[in-house]
């Protein structure tokens, strides 16, 4: 097996103690930017970017994708303790998360979260090592069309499998929609919403949204239900680390299914929102445990935490063999990669030996890494909701506001995060779901470009969607979720009608 | 005797005075002496985020400046966020942004409240060629018989290229001008992105730089056509194994009507500074583009080595300005 041959080789190239320290060193970094909301990996990494122009390029990717692994681990910390996802795509892991964290649970779900993610990460690194040139040129079927056939997937199994109702879900996502328009349109080349402001011009940042809409919605939502934060003063001693890894088999099937959706979803760039999105909405619906999803069921936090990543890392697969990008992460180590003069595509494989497998080796014993770490950590962090209300709240509002403020270095951004975290706290009062808000602005854009991009392709024929089995496959797949209630309805009326039957047609 | 003395301490502080006059010039050139921010008009990743980091390794590693350097991307409006916050900071001397043509065309197509003429231009350190590309395999083999098939029947054929109403449509426009062809334009998020959907055949082609295309063409997915370019490209070297950038025809020897088609790597700094300040930047990105490293990023992108400043920049915009203002007309994008 040549692959086994060429990892062994990039295991052996970065089993020297300079590099392992670089991944230490990485892991931490990542574990930093990931736990302070808005910073997030992409800042992170494009903060070290110009550290690494003089270190060789093995060792810059070891340092820059332990820092993306180390990021991705921090994000589930805050989503977790505080319902404060740092990325869009832990905003999954907050559903039953955060009710596990006020239960006193908060270090089973910790523990739950880290070991699903290198789960889901692992598999991730095994495609990538042994399926790459078939997944690359399976990536170049996708167009426009089968594009857009995933993402309407994502948006259909959420409200399909969605307990909210769906008029309230539909307009949180219409709200999402809007924001995602603002800015400029790729496809016509115009302005939308953006009313002359220059500070519009990018688009609504979600980081900013997300931190406002969840962590001071949040915070206002508890100021108003008597202050105090209900995490039950439970002891927390390492042994809780096993005790959940204990528990974690049985739920091996939501961990497949999860890891499928995640490389699925991270090859073909949905990208990790969708995947966690998707994930969870999945666990929901076909979990035996499904009464007790949203109150904190350590089945939802597995769910979304090993689809996000999956996601994460297969997201890197696109990037290597084809040079796109599957995450905004990817998207600033590309970058990097051409600046050390590397160019991503179908030959960097060959021309690149070293360097791409090291980079693969390093993502086995960085996620590894990156666990024993956080699992370190653990009982440090579930401590932290000891800490009074009153103490630990103006800390929160204030790591926010730097999170805020971090992502673009404007003022105008913290305001923007209050605003939201007025909306936020409106949304929770009238019932209204956030969560379809945030999956419509992450994707939204890049559905309607690649909605309009086919419908250049096909002279504006809605059939183009059925063109071929996969699209089509897709597409019907989506319907499929999208109507599943009344579908499921349909099967159990008529279940009940034949027994009926039976029953008549037995005496 | 105290006369003379006196007399002579006169001439000391004379001289010295000539002295000290003679060496202002020198010393008080003017110098940044906060750290200089260098704006990136695009996200991270792009080309120009990539030019706008190498500029910043080069200046770092061969000590070209005695302050830091900052590298920020404001990539919103494809690039019009920099521009407007560089036209907010007037008389800033200690920044810069890094673009492409962008900066005097996307005041002509959207309302975006800056004219390029707001800023001042430093110069233009490099351009970037136009290349036709279409996949492996296809019925086409040259320039000539891909515009042939064009204008026969263009209905299942289709033009790739990133961003809308940029330089790739504008491109694409041209050409359908000059052949009478009526070819539809997709606009993608990157030029990347167009280049995996030619190699997926799912567009026929597209005009992408040389740098976008590369890995594809090393790889056998995507063969170039040919380079908008007045005479052939010059870089001799093997890319794949028969064939060099030099190797491409140009288009006019394909009979197409678009001669020469290039867009310039542009730095320019907030309106108001004086010339002193400007002329230190020219010098310091005159320095950057003839150090290794950054003619290695010629050669590794193919790129035209170009550098242009003051007047003949100002010209240049002009004349470039000028020539794609009837386009846009044409095509109804010219803001009134």
């Amino acid at each position: 097996m040549t692959e086994f041959d060429s990892l062994m080789q990039g295991m052996s190239l970065i089993m020297t103690p300079g590099h392992i320290g670089l991944m230490v060193i990485g892991v931490l970094l990542g574990i930093l930017v990931g736990v302070l909301p808005g910073l997030g990996a992409p800042n992170g990494v494009a903060l070290l970017l110009p550290l690494t122009f003089t270190m060789s390029p093995v060792s810059a990717i070891i340092l820059l994708s332990c820092m993306y692994w180390g990021a991705l681990f921090g994000g589930s910390i805050t989503s977790i303790l505080f319902n404060i996802p740092g990325e869009p795509s832990s905003v999954a892991t907050t559903f039953d998360g955060y009710p596990m964290a006020r239960q006193g649970k908060a270090a089973e779900a910790l523990t739950a979260a880290f070991t699903s993610a290198l789960l889901g990460a692992l598999v991730g690194v095994l495609l990538l090592t042994f399926l790459s040139s078939r997944i690359a040129a399976f990536a170049m079927e996708f167009s426009s069309p089968e594009f857009f056939a995933v993402y309407l997937l994502a948006f259909c199994t959420f409200i399909g499998m969605s307990k909210n109702p769906p008029l309230k879900t539909v307009v949180s996502m219409m709200i999402g929609f809007a924001m995602a328009a603002i800015g400029m349109d790729t496809v016509s080349g115009d302005l939308r919403l953006t009313f002359d402001q220059p500070w519009l011009l990018s688009g609504m940042s979600f980081e900013v949204a997300v931190i406002g809409l969840f962590g001071i919605g949040e915070i206002l939502c508890t100021v108003e239900e008597g202050l105090v934060f209900r995490g039950e003063h439970v002891k927390i001693t390492p042994m809780v680390i096993l005790r959940t890894w204990k528990k974690m088999p049985r739920y091996w099937l939501t961990w497949l299914r999860s890891t499928l959706v995640g490389c699925w979803m991270g090859i073909t760039p949905g990208g990790p929102t969708a995947a966690s999105f998707m994930s969870y909405s999945l666990a929901r619906r076909f979990s035996k445990n499904r009464e007790n999803f949203g109150k904190g069921e350590l089945e939802g936090v597995i769910a979304p935490e090993t689809a996000d990543h999956s996601a994460g890392t297969s997201a890197l697969l696109p990037m290597l063999t084809l040079g796109i990008p599957g995450s905004a992460t990817a998207a600033v180590m590309l970058g990097g990669l051409m600046i050390w003069g590397l160019h991503p595509g179908p030959t960097l494989f060959t021309e690149q030996h070293d360097f791409v497998w090291g980079l693969i080796a390093s993502m086995y014993l960085g996620n590894v890494v990156s666990l024993i770490v956080v699992l370190a950590t653990v009982p440090l962090f579930a401590s932290i909701l000891r800490i009074p209300f009153s103490i630990i709240a103006p800390i929160i509002i204030m790591v926010c506001a730097i999170g805020a403020y971090s992502v673009h270095n404007s003022m105008f951004d913290v305001g923007m995060m209050l605003v939201f975290g007025a909306l936020g706290y409106l949304f929770k009062k009238l019932g209204y779901p956030i969560a379809p808000l945030v999956l419509a602005a992450v994707l939204g854009d890049k559905a309607e470009d690649a909605f309009r991009q086919s419908m250049l392709f096909s002279n504006g024929e809605l059939g183009i969607f059925w063109s071929n089995p996969l699209v089509g496959g897709l597409t019907t797949a989506a319907l499929l979720m999208l109507f599943w209630p009344l579908i499921a309805r349909g099967i159990k009326a008529l279940g009940n009608l034949k027994g009926a039957r039976v029953q008549r047609a037995a005496p | 005797m105290r006369n003379v003395y006196g007399r002579r301490l006169t001439h000391l502080f004379a001289a010295c005075t000539l002295f000290c006059a003679s060496a202002l010039p020198a010393l008080a050139a003017w110098q940044p002496d906060k750290n200089v921010e260098i704006l990136v008009a695009g996200g991270p990743g792009g080309g120009t985020d990539q030019l706008g980091r190498l500029i910043q390794s080069i200046i770092t590693q061969h000590n070209l400046l005695n302050v830091s350097t900052v590298v920020m991307n404001k990539g919103g409006g494809n690039g019009a966020e920099a521009f407007l916050d560089m036209k907010l900071t007037q008389g800033d001397a200690e920044r810069l942004v890094i673009g492409t043509n962008n900066v005097y065309l996307l005041p002509l197509v959207a309302k975006l409240g800056y004219q390029w003429s707001d800023l001042t231009p430093v110069a233009a350190v490099a351009e970037d060629d136009f290349i036709l590309w279409t996949y492996q395999d296809a019925p086409w083999k040259d320039a000539k018989s891909y515009y042939e098939a064009v204008k026969a029947d263009a209905s299942n054929m289709r033009m790739g290229g990133s961003q809308s109403k940029d330089v790739d449509q504008t491109l694409t426009l041209l050409l359908n001008q000059t052949t009478g062809s009526k070819l539809v334009y997709i606009p993608f998020k990157s030029g990347s992105e167009a280049a995996i959907q030619l190699a997926g055949k799912h567009i026929t082609s597209n005009v992408n730089n040389p740098s976008e295309s590369l890995s594809q063409w090393k790889g056998n997915q995507l063969q170039p056509l040919c380079v908008f370019s007045r005479e052939r490209m010059a870089y001799p070297e093997k890319v794949t194994a028969d064939k060099s950038w030099a190797d491409i025809p140009t288009c006019k020897e394909q009979g197409l009507g678009v001669e020469q088609y290039r867009f310039p790597r542009t730095v320019f700094m907030p309106g108001g500074v004086s010339d002193e300040q400007r002329a230190f930047y020219v010098e310091l990105m005159r320095k950057v583009s003839q150090t290794p490293e950054f003619k290695e990023y010629l050669t590794r992108n193919a790129l035209v080595p170009t550098f242009l400043e003051g007047k003949d920049l100002v010209t240049y915009i002009e004349k470039d300005s000028a020539r794609v203002t009837p386009v846009f007309t044409e095509a109804g994008w010219l803001r009134k």
